[in-house]
């Protein structure tokens, strides 16, 4: 257990700044329009909360105005352990975001592993890495080969394939919430997700369904002196939701506002890579 | 004795008044008090040796002087010829001698093995006296006490078992002696006179027997021979313990105990007959049938015989008659050490000759690569069985917790397979190469509680040889930590004055591609080990190793439905689905509920999900049916090892087995934790190799990814061999990698096993157009999709933790209907058709006689539930044991059987098997033993039918071979512990209801149909023992097995029809499952199998045609079961199949045996119309009912 918890730690965040063409240019499933200026308060916010609040090390990557979907770090690398998986986008405006990652990541010593196949695609958001072993959802933005091509980068975990049937991504309904566990939005297809998850794991995973899958978005981390800490979308947004996450014991939740981000299809995982340089042997 | 068992009485049946009094009639017959041959005749020789009889208590004391002076005798012209010579041995190994020379030996070393245990109870000081004496030792040592519990003859078989090493080496030196002497013997014709003489005076007896049993009608011949010697069985007991030996008790016992004798051992003159068989096989052209091993079963054809052909000398008559006197003792020797190669030219001659103990025993040189990849180089006895080598193996390694592992042998494709431990290792090789690795099975999910650092450590040896081949993947931080781990384990702390140079580092193997980048790390990582221990060191390792994904699984590539390549991962959670390197489906044990193979299609039954109506099928292609059975069998052995508390009971396997009996008889893994619990030794010694060695074997290694290496691969076998080549050429400077790879680098290719597959699967692919192949692609495709639309999430229970079990009502009776339709055919198709596989590996030369196996199982076990494993366990520890070897023993059997038949090992002959996984078997199991009042009627109907083709109708008999009931008779305590600890097989029967003689009715051919009497079966005789519930079943199981009449070949598909006799629906509607200890076992269970290997080769390796169904309906109360089995003989032209059934019903409590069996008889007729037909012609019947306790 000691040691699954230390797959949840995390001493290092890198993020991005907010182009300004994100308000009119960043991909989104539905429309919608984007206040600039509120979006990089709320991400501001979200950055000062790894920064003071958890201590972590926050490496901010520039903003670039040619990427507009730049803020959503998440998708351009998968770390795990000591091990970076830079990868390729599915949506190909959004390839160029790697380079700055790669960079970034290479400069805290990580293993960088590079996703070259031409037939690859690879959203950051599509993998759940549960502490034990991983599931990919193949979805619009990510495909069977990707899933292969992290299988290969993280040998020592099982890589499990899920379909998203609904949705951006993978973790747009789901994230973990805590060594073997789950958070699953309700939905129908969030819910069948996490069948086929559980039958396709030896391990075992409690759940926590929320009634909103966009608040099943959570980030949750490990910390040495703050134990159990879990970033949340605020009760404004999913008051239901947030009173079911108040139900975890022993946690520090802190409620963080992503309802600007939320119009471009950015849960809360989506702006930061977490790395755990500890983990790093 | 003997008038009041065979009292016939008011109240018998016709039938069983028939038997009796034949049995009467036999017993004097052989033995006359009165007659002055009586010393000298060999029943009473054979009481001699029998130590429950060898003071012949029961003949006038003058006679009894001049039997041991006869026996002296005999014995000393024994020991002239054992004296002849002592380097035996060496011819022996050297020259590739006849067959017969290797059963001969086989044979003596079972004789042997019997005297050991009875000089010394088990201890063989005795060996390098000459036979005279021993012979007066024996005698001075008192009888063989009787043992009570039937569990004590398991457990003393089982010290038998392990101390056969010993035995069996000592015996090689006698053995090999005696090879030679029958080689002199048959120059000198003095000694042709002495045994020429001997064989005339029992002769005489012998003919005279033969001839009576000839005239007694067909029934009864065929069954008396087997009745007579279970009686005996009983009886014997009594005069030896119970009744002292007073003279009133003579007559009655003499009738009786000769008899008994006779079958016992014959030793002396069996030896002096064979010499004079062997000439006489030299000089006489044999026109028999194809041979059929010496077991019992084969004994009512070779009766048969005798009786037809008139050109037959008395000679030869003598010695049939003798053999099936011998019948107990050959059971023995059939199940320790099946007969193997047969010669098909003598039936006759070489059964006797094998009957007798004169063995030839050829030892054979077995190379083990063990897991530090040094080579251990032992001497075994050719026909042993793969436990006995793997047994040597661990006490060369000191290991005591060896239920994780196993041995592995290469195959003909260069596939690894493993090495099954009840089955003859010649049987299994195929080949000379007697070369095997050990390696680990079963991978324990938590190294930690394994008990011993030994244990570990050879756990850590696989591991790493699995880590550097790639076979088990891990990133490179892994690989940088394991490596470390593995040389602090090795190196001790990292010494910084004297830092190892980076090309140490690079010699050594720790990953498929390794770089200097990765031997940094390690070294770095190894510094900060400083401090651990070896163990510690080991158990670290393990520590990270088993988080692994792919840890202890084991990979098979197949096909989806849709030909889509993916891998198949047998763990100890369930079944994995891999496409590349994904995950793309899972199906856990529990969800699983039947595991079945047909031909190279591979399926599972699963459960269906919460909200799913019915169960589906999915189906996955292999690349042919040898890789389909070989995933099918670790699929069973994984399943039973970590979800079972106990392997599956014999009675849930027994008869069906025959075709693909396969089912994992090791301990379970619940088994092995108790086990290593129990283990009370300080730690032990021993010494860690350098991973130098092995690692270097792996250098140069061509890269094995997953993919590649476990594709049709049974288990996780170690590439050393493979690598070994490149490696002797990589560092050539290192003599030690050279010595420990030169094994490997003899072996074949690794490459060529791909080509010979793919040929193998395109002509397989053919047959099954001809057959199922239609309707199997089309249920494949269904299922898929069926599957497809159903991934509901099931949760698979974590491993460990007991958990209650929601299947039971599962049983499926289904099975039985879809198995009853295709037997029939099979049955067609095997005749005809060829199997590629088995002319592949077996015989190369004949391509044109092969037979397509065929072989349906279905086993449904109930999963009660694991959550009583711990008490169970406990409870059990004593029942459990012995249970697991009866089974064994009845594998044993059904094996020989095929072996008999010379059908290549059991991987080639079964074409399918099924499987159901569940946890329930291990419970009724356990409770069996604990209902002991409760007591077991087994009713016994069967119908024999033989059919005949071709002319020769003259020669053609309609006797039926003599069948066993064995399944009724207990023996008596005292002969079974000498007769039972050496057989495996043989008489499994525990219960004894001593006092109480099994009735047996028999039935005039004339019957139309098979008429029933139940017998009257008197139960209320106390228990000696503590009967348990099951034995009676697996005993009658087992006999049906094991004494069935011998399949031999076929060259015309005989007209031979199998149905599926099914009893009582009615039964399985009462099934409950109630897991309370007082409640009887219930359980459903239904069996079909079908296997057909219809082949005569003339090198001896003849392949028999057994087709077989069988089904078994346990209720509450009731077992029914079902068998149908069908023979088929050639000889010269004569083609004889014969097909049999038999029900056995048995209950716990009193049941109405009359009423069960007439209605299960109704059923069967009604399945049968056409059986009935032939039935008037030529089936016999013959029924028996017995009370087991």
């Amino acid at each position: 257990m000691a040691e699954l918890l230390e797959r949840f730690g995390c001493t290092h965040v890198v993020v991005r700044g907010i182009p300004s063409s994100l308000a009119t240019e960043a991909l989104r499933m539905s429309p919608a329009e984007v206040d600039l200026q509120k979006a990089r308060q709320e991400h501001a916010e979200y950055v000062e909360v790894m920064r003071s609040k958890l201590g972590l090390e926050v490496i901010e990557l520039p903003s670039d105005e040619a990427m507009p979907d730049c803020v959503f770090v998440e998708d351009a690398a998968v770390v795990c352990g000591a091990t970076a998986l830079i990868t390729r986008p599915g949506s190909e405006s959004r390839r160029p975001e790697t380079k700055a990652m790669k960079e970034a990541l290479k400069k805290l010593g990580l293993t960088i592993v590079e996703m070259t196949d031409e037939n690859a695609t690879l959203d950051g958001g599509d993998v759940l890495f549960t502490g034990q072993e991983f599931f990919v959802g193949l979805s619009k933005r990510t495909n069977q080969k990707g899933a292969e091509i992290l299988a290969d980068a993280f040998k020592d975990y099982a890589v499990s394939t899920v379909a998203v049937e609904e949705g951006l991504h993978l973790k747009s309904f789901c994230s973990m919430g805590g060594p073997g566990l789950i958070l699953i939005g309700s939905s129908d297809h969030a819910q069948k997700a996490l069948k086929i998850m559980q039958q396709m794991s030896d391990h075992r995973y409690d759940k926590l369904t929320v009634p909103d899958d966009l608040a099943a978005n959570c980030i949750y981390m490990n910390l040495p002196d703050k134990g159990h800490v879990l970033l949340h979308s605020t009760a404004d947004m999913f008051p239901e939701s947030v009173k079911v996450l108040e139900k975890l014991k022993d946690y520090t939740l802190i409620p963080v506002s992503n309802l600007e981000k939320m119009k471009v299809d950015g849960a809360l995982t989506c702006c930061s890579v977490l790395i755990n340089k500890k983990a790093d042997i | 004795m003997v008038n009041t068992t065979l009292r016939v009485e008011g109240s018998d049946l016709s039938a069983v008044r028939a038997f009796k009094n034949t049995v009467r009639q036999q017993l004097e017959t052989r033995f006359k008090l009165d007659s002055d041959d009586l010393p000298s005749s060999i029943p009473v020789v054979a009481c001699m040796l029998d130590p429950c009889f060898k003071h012949l208590k029961f003949i006038p004391d003058s006679k009894r002087e001049r039997a041991y002076s006869h026996l002296d005798t005999l014995l000393l012209r024994v020991s002239e010829t054992l004296s002849v010579t002592n380097v035996g041995v060496e011819t022996c190994e050297t020259e590739q001698t006849g067959k017969d020379i290797g059963k001969k030996a086989r044979l003596e070393l079972d004789f042997a093995e019997l005297f050991g245990t009875h000089f010394e109870s088990g201890q063989n000081t005795a060996r390098g006296s000459t036979a005279t004496e021993e012979a007066r030792q024996y005698f001075l040592l008192p009888q063989i006490p009787t043992l009570d519990n039937p569990l004590q003859c398991q457990n003393k078989y089982s010290e038998v078992e392990r101390k056969a090493p010993s035995v069996g080496v000592a015996m090689t030196t006698e053995a090999g002696t005696e090879t030679e002497v029958k080689e002199k013997a048959e120059e000198s014709a003095a000694l042709a006179d002495q045994s020429e003489q001997a064989t005339e005076e029992t002769q005489e007896v012998v003919t005279a027997e033969g001839e009576k049993r000839e005239k007694e009608g067909k029934g009864i011949s065929r069954y008396l021979p087997t009745w007579l010697k279970k009686q005996k069985s009983q009886t014997q007991t009594s005069p030896t313990k119970d009744v002292p030996p007073s003279e009133e008790a003579v007559d009655k016992e003499t009738e009786k105990v000769p008899e008994v004798n006779g079958h016992a051992e014959e030793v002396e003159e069996e030896q002096e007959q064979k010499k004079d068989a062997e000439k006489s096989e030299q000089v006489k052209e044999k026109e028999e049938l194809p041979e059929v091993d010496a077991k019992e079963q084969s004994e009512p054809v070779k009766e048969e015989k005798v009786e037809k052909s008139e050109e037959k000398s008395a000679e030869e008559e003598t010695k049939a008659v003798a053999e099936g006197d011998k019948t107990e003792e050959e059971t023995k020797e059939t199940t320790e050490a099946p007969v193997e190669e047969k010669d098909t030219q003598t039936s006759l001659f070489q059964s006797p000759l094998r009957l007798v103990r004169k063995n030839k025993m050829k030892l054979v040189v077995c190379h083990v690569t063990l897991l530090d990849g040094t080579d251990y180089t032992c001497e075994v006895e050719k026909r042993v069985k793969g436990q006995y080598l793997f047994f040597k193996v661990c006490e060369h390694l000191n290991l005591m917790e060896k239920d994780y592992f196993g041995l592995t042998y290469k195959d003909t494709h260069d596939h690894k397979c493993w090495l099954d431990p009840t089955k003859e290792i010649k049987r299994q090789i195929r080949s000379n190469n007697w070369k095997f690795s050990v390696n680990v099975k079963f991978y324990p999910p938590d190294p930690s509680l394994l008990t011993e650092d030994l244990t570990r450590y050879l756990l850590c040896l696989q591991l790493r040889e699995d880590v550097a081949s790639g076979k088990l993947p891990c990133s490179f931080v892994t690989h940088a930590l394991l490596g470390s781990y593995s040389l602090q384990a090795e190196l001790g702390d990292y010494e910084t004055e004297q830092p190892k140079p980076l090309d140490y580092m690079s010699q050594l193997k720790f990953a498929p591609s390794q770089n200097k980048d990765m031997e940094e790390k390690i070294l770095e990582l190894h510094k900060s080990h400083r401090g651990l221990t070896p163990a510690q060191a080991d158990a670290q390792f393990l520590e990270n190793a088993k988080k692994l994904s792919m840890y202890g699984v084991d990979m098979h590539h197949a096909k989806d439905s849709e030909g889509v390549d993916i891998t198949l991962g047998v763990c100890a959670n369930g079944l994995l689905v891999y496409k590349d390197k994904l995950r793309i489906n899972r199906f856990a044990w529990p969800k699983i509920l039947k595991i079945s193979y047909k031909r190279n299609n591979f399926y599972i039954k699963i459960r269906p999900g919460e909200t799913e109506q019915f169960e589906s099928t999915v189906g996955f292609k292999l690349q042919n049916h040898r890789s389909a059975k070989r995933l099918w069998k670790v699929c069973v052995e994984n399943h039973s090892f970590f979800r079972l508390n106990a392997p599956e009971p014999p009675n849930k396997t027994r008869f069906l087995t025959l075709g693909s009996k396969f089912r994992y008889s090791g301990r379970t893994q619940a088994q092995t934790r108790v086990a290593s619990t129990l283990i009370d030794r300080p730690a032990p010694n021993f010494e860690r190799t350098s991973s130098k060695r092995i690692s270097r074997s792996l250098d140069g290694a061509p890269m094995i990814s997953i993919t590649d290496t476990s594709a049709g691969e049974n288990g996780r076998e170690p590439h050393l061999e493979l690598n070994s080549d490149s490696k002797v050429d990589l560092s050539p400077g290192d003599d030690e990698a050279a010595t420990s790879q030169s094994p490997g680098a003899s072996e074949a290719a690794p490459s060529q096993s791909s080509v010979h597959g793919d040929n193998i699967y395109v002509r397989h692919s053919n047959l099954m157009l001809e057959d199922h192949d239609k309707t199997q692609d089309e249920v494949l495709k269904h299922q898929a999709s069926i599957s497809e639309l159903k991934r509901s999430f099931m949760e698979a229970p974590p491993p460990s933790p007991p958990q209650p079990n929601l299947w039971e009502k599962r049983l499926t009776s289904s099975p039985a209907t879809t198995i009853r339709v295709q037997p029939q055919p099979v049955v067609t198709v095997s005749q005809t058709e060829t199997s590629p596989v088995e002319i592949v590996i077996s015989e190369p030369k004949e391509p044109v006689k092969t037979a397509e196996v065929e072989i349906e199982e279905t086993v449904v076990v109930q999963e009660v539930s694991k959550t009583t494993k711990p008490v169970i366990v406990t409870v059990e520890k004593v029942p459990i044991e012995p249970v697991v070897k009866i089974e064994e023993a009845m594998t044993f059997a059904e094996e020989e059987k095929q072996c008999k038949q010379s059908v290549s090992s059991e991987s080639e002959s079964e074409e399918e098997a099924e499987y159901h996984p569940n946890a329930h078997a291990t419970l009724s199991h356990t409770q069996i033993p604990e209902e002991k009042e409760e007591e077991e009627k087994v009713v016994v109907v069967e119908v024999v039918e033989e059919v005949k083709e071709e002319e020769e109708e003259d020669q053609v008999k309609n006797d039926t071979p003599v069948d066993l009931p064995a399944t009724q008779e207990p023996p008596p305590a005292e002969s079974r512990q000498e007769l039972v600890e050496t057989d495996q097989a043989g008489t499994q029967t525990k219960d004894n209801a001593e006092e109480k003689p099994p009735a047996v009715l028999e039935k005039d051919e004339s019957v139309d149909e098979p008429m029933v009497t139940p017998d009257e079966a008197p139960n209320g005789l106390p228990l000696g023992d503590d009967a348990e519930q099951e034995e009676p079943k697996v005993n009658g199981q087992h006999m049906e097995t094991a004494l069935r009449p011998q399949v031999i070949c076929c060259t015309e598909p005989p007209v031979v029809k199998t149905e599926m006799v099914t009893i009582s629906d009615t039964f399985a509607a009462q099934k409950t499952e109630i897991a309370t200890k007082e409640v009887p076992i219930v359980h459903t269970e239904t069996k079909t199998i079908t296997y057909e290997a219809a082949q005569l080769e003339g090198n001896g390796d003849a392949e028999p045609g057994v087709l077989m169904t069988a089904q078994t309906i346990t209720s509450e109360s009731l077992c029914t079961t079902t068998t149908t089995h069908i023979t088929k003989t050639l000889k010269g032209g004569l083609s004889e199949t014969r097909i049999e059934k038999r029900i056995v019903i048995t209950g716990d409590c009193d049941i109405d045996h009359d009423e069960a069996l007439a209605q299960a008889i109704k059923e069967a007729k009604e399945q049968h119309p056409d059986m009935r037909r032939i039935d008037s012609q030529r089936a016999e019947v013959a029924m028996a009912s017995a009370d087991n306790h």
